[in-house]
């Protein structure tokens, strides 16, 4: 399964992932044709700022995801197989429940159209176009490993 | 896994591209790959970098900033992106042309004695245009004339001399608007000060002064610099020469020039030709010298003397590659620093002349006015010396050149049209009332390896021709035709169309007329207030049935030129990427849309080659109809 990961220390904060992202989930596929959209595609992943570091931050598709847990219309579910959570738009009803509960606030709202958006790893693709966007490498895509995160 | 051909439609430039390729030489092709993704923010134009609060962005998605920490907000921001570039381009076109005018004050001195008054008509024409009393010696006029040139410059109040070579109308709008250029130096300046932190806000008076400054170089700075270096180097008359890197001899000393400012290249031509170097070049086992040019310089030499030309932009890299050029001898602009290490790859010497262009441990050898012939001939010394140097093997000169014809100029457009008696653009505007002419289009500008090389340029052309449009072409655009054949009187049968055809053939000319270098889009100018002058297509160059294009531009200097050409009321298109100015829809609009109405012409921007040629063709037809003219002759 793979995943997306991030080396922080080469994040520089262009925020080019977010763009790539935002163009990757619109219509057009075109950054100078993107912005006359009639619904804006948003960027399913922010560059998130905190003291010296900049954060890439996008769903992580976890294994014990709450915000299936919180969903009462039933739209999200985990998908074992493919290791990510899913989303249905037909039966999104728009509470925000899931937006509320991610603790990594990696789900975001999109209020035009009251559905909101979250990473679904360019599934379209070979690999998600953030991976691709990042002039710095931080961005990595790759196989899940066990990260010790005592070190 | 490499295509080639999509890198460029050029069989020469492919196969040295193929020789990079073997031998893991890089080029801008390979180096453009590498710059991917390139930032959505500054290709959008809403990246601010002007003061130290910054650099600031503005979310183009409209979630995040609007403003910057100062407040900008993205029309702002935009348009003072927009408006530094400008001023550079102008700053560079007008920069050329301050030199070139110092020249001939050192010239009426008597220390730049390797230069003359070579056009004495137009020598005495710019005086009287001056106001100088033409009576006098020429020394003396050329004293006079140099220093209201150098004038021009550093004037702070009422107007450029040469404004009022436009059509009164124009002169009118202009003014109407106060963007008739008073100094060429102070447009640049108050340009710049405009876009410092906390100055202009207004999108709209951003561009208003970006206009008057690049107004300042299309009818200031570029056109000091075509007129005089016509009248101290010499008017081009039409010329036949080759084009692309086939021109390169195996069994020469390859000497290229290339930049943009041909005060010396023109005494490197002049050189080439001293019986004691080339008896130098044979001793050293060559069999002569061979001065090729890459850029602008190679048009002004090209236009001159007929000098051939070894490429356009995109090739200067693989002029090199070929193995088999001696020395490189570059000057300003267009020199990519790429060059370098490219150099030290091969034996060839990579020389710098100018002061204001230099690379760290390249040689410099600089250029005087007063000791012009000195350094020439010191220049091509080297380049004999270092034939020896020559790693045989590795020359591989691709066999791929083609004829064409330069050398035209308003003056001379008015006795190919008219005669020599009665010199005159009569027919010319007679052909376009008549319908047998659907009108002109100037196509200009650069290569851009962000898309196909000479393909948009040639596309274009083509298709333009074919619907009996005369093409004026200057710069790196007219070298890309000319490797096409498109520059050779032969090419009207082939790829013109029918009325275009009756008159290439009737008066001897390509389809396609090589005006000279970017400087030169100067001639276009001037050759468009002629036709308003002669009568019957309206009253300001806005009316005329005519459009511009810079298909694969890459410059700052391009945005000038365009800007002087929408502000000289021309309906102009820009290629490869817009303006970065996407992240403002006030700011687009305005240039695209709301500037038609204002100053007569406006922006488009495009990125299909017969898509561009479709929409000049319905502006033409548009203006055509506002003339009422007759319908075109063959459609």
């Amino acid at each position: 399964m793979k995943q997306l990961y991030y080396e922080v220390k080469k994040c520089l904060g262009c925020k080019s992932c977010e763009i790539a992202c935002a163009i990757a989930h619109s219509v057009s596929g075109d950054l100078f044709k993107v912005l006359k959209e009639e619904v804006l595609s948003l960027p399913r992943k922010k560059v998130l700022h905190l003291k010296d570091k900049n954060y890439p931050v996008s769903c992580r598709h976890c294994k014990a995801p709450i915000c299936v847990d919180a969903c009462m219309a039933a739209a999200l579910i985990f998908d074992k197989e493919k290791g990510m959570v899913l989303h249905d738009q037909t039966r999104c009803v728009g509470c925000w429940m899931c937006v509320m509960v991610c603790p990594y606030s990696a789900i975001r709202p999109n209020i035009k159209t009251k559905i909101p958006v979250r990473c679904d790893k360019c599934k379209d693709k070979d690999e998600p176009s953030c991976v691709k966007a990042c002039p710095t490498g931080a961005v990595i895509w790759q196989e899940e490993i066990l990260i010790d995160t005592k070190k | 896994m490499d295509n080639f051909k999509e890198k460029s439609i050029d069989i020469a430039t492919q196969e040295v591209l193929k020789k990079a390729k073997k031998e893991n030489i890089k080029t801008a092709w390979d180096r453009l790959e590498l710059q991917q993704p390139q930032c959505g923010f500054g290709q959008l134009g809403i990246c601010c970098t002007v003061c130290n609060m910054g650099p600031c962005r503005i979310d183009p998605f409209g979630e995040g900033a609007q403003v910057g920490v100062c407040g900008a907000n993205a029309d702002t921001i935009t348009a003072r992106n927009l408006a530094r570039k400008i001023a550079v381009g102008a700053s560079a076109h007008s920069d050329h042309g301050r030199d070139v005018a110092h020249t001939l004050s050192l010239l009426s001195e008597g220390h730049a004695h390797d230069y003359g008054i070579l056009d004495i008509d137009k020598f005495k024409n710019l005086a009287l245009e001056f106001g100088i009393d033409v009576s006098k010696t020429k020394e003396q006029i050329a004293k006079e004339l140099s220093k209201k040139l150098l004038e021009e410059f550093g004037k702070q109040e009422g107007e450029l001399i040469f404004c009022k070579r436009a059509p009164k109308k124009r002169q009118q709008i202009w003014k109407k608007l106060n963007i008739t250029p008073r100094g060429i130096d102070r447009e640049v300046v108050e340009l710049l000060h405009t876009t410092t932190m906390g100055v202009d806000n207004d999108y709209k008076n951003i561009i208003n002064t970006g206009l008057r400054c690049a107004l300042s170089d299309g009818w200031g700075g570029s056109m000091i610099a075509t007129d005089v270096q016509d009248i101290i180097l010499g008017s081009p008359l039409p010329v036949r020469g080759k084009v692309n890197l086939g021109v390169l001899k195996q069994d020469c000393v390859n000497i290229v020039v290339h930049g943009h400012e041909p005060i010396l290249s023109e005494m490197v031509v002049k050189a080439s030709k001293d019986p004691e170097l080339l008896k130098l070049a044979k001793s050293a086992g060559a069999e002569g010298l061979n001065l090729a040019g890459i850029c602008c310089t190679a048009n002004e030499v090209l236009m001159r003397h007929g000098i051939p030309v070894a490429g356009n932009f995109l090739q200067q890299e693989l002029a090199i590659i070929t193995g088999a050029v001696e020395v490189m001898m570059v000057d300003v602009q267009c020199i990519m620093p790429a060059l370098q290490e490219l150099a030290s790859c091969f034996h060839t010497k990579l020389i710098t002349t100018n002061p204001k262009a230099r690379f760290p441990g390249v040689t410099h050898i600089e250029f005087q006015p007063q000791k012009a012939y000195e350094v020439a001939k010191k220049i091509i010394e080297l380049g004999i010396e270092n034939f020896a140097n020559r790693n045989k093997e590795r020359v591989d000169i691709p066999q791929h050149e083609m004829d064409l014809v330069a050398g035209f100029t308003k003056e001379v457009v008015f006795q190919i049209l008219g005669g020599r008696y009665r010199a005159t653009y009569e027919p010319l505007n007679e052909a376009i009332i008549s319908g047998r002419l659907r009108g002109l289009a100037g196509v200009v500008g650069c290569n851009n390896p962000k898309q196909t090389h000479d393909y948009f340029h040639t596309t274009l052309v083509k298709e333009l021709i074919k619907n009996d449009v005369l093409v004026l072409q200057t710069g790196c655009s007219a070298i890309a035709c000319a490797k096409q054949g498109l520059l050779i009187p032969e090419a009207a049968k082939t790829y013109a169309g029918k009325g275009l055809q009756e008159i290439c053939e009737a008066v001897g000319i390509p389809p396609v007329l090589h005006l000279g270098s970017c400087v030169d889009n100067s001639r276009i100018l001037t050759a468009a207030s002629y036709i308003i002058q002669e009568g019957g297509l309206g009253e300001d160059l806005a009316d005329i049935p005519a459009a511009g294009c810079a298909p694969e531009w890459m410059s700052e200097k391009a945005i000038t030129i365009g800007f002087y050409f929408v502000a000289s009321g021309v309906y102009t298109i820009f290629g490869a990427s817009p303006f970065a100015t996407l992240g403002s829809k006030n700011l687009t609009d305005y240039l695209t849309k709301d500037l038609e109405e204002i100053v007569g012409g406006r922006f488009e921007f495009c990125d299909d080659p017969l898509e561009m040629a479709k929409l000049m063709i319905a502006h033409i037809d548009k203006k055509r109809k506002a003339l009422n003219l007759k319908p075109v002759m063959y459609s």
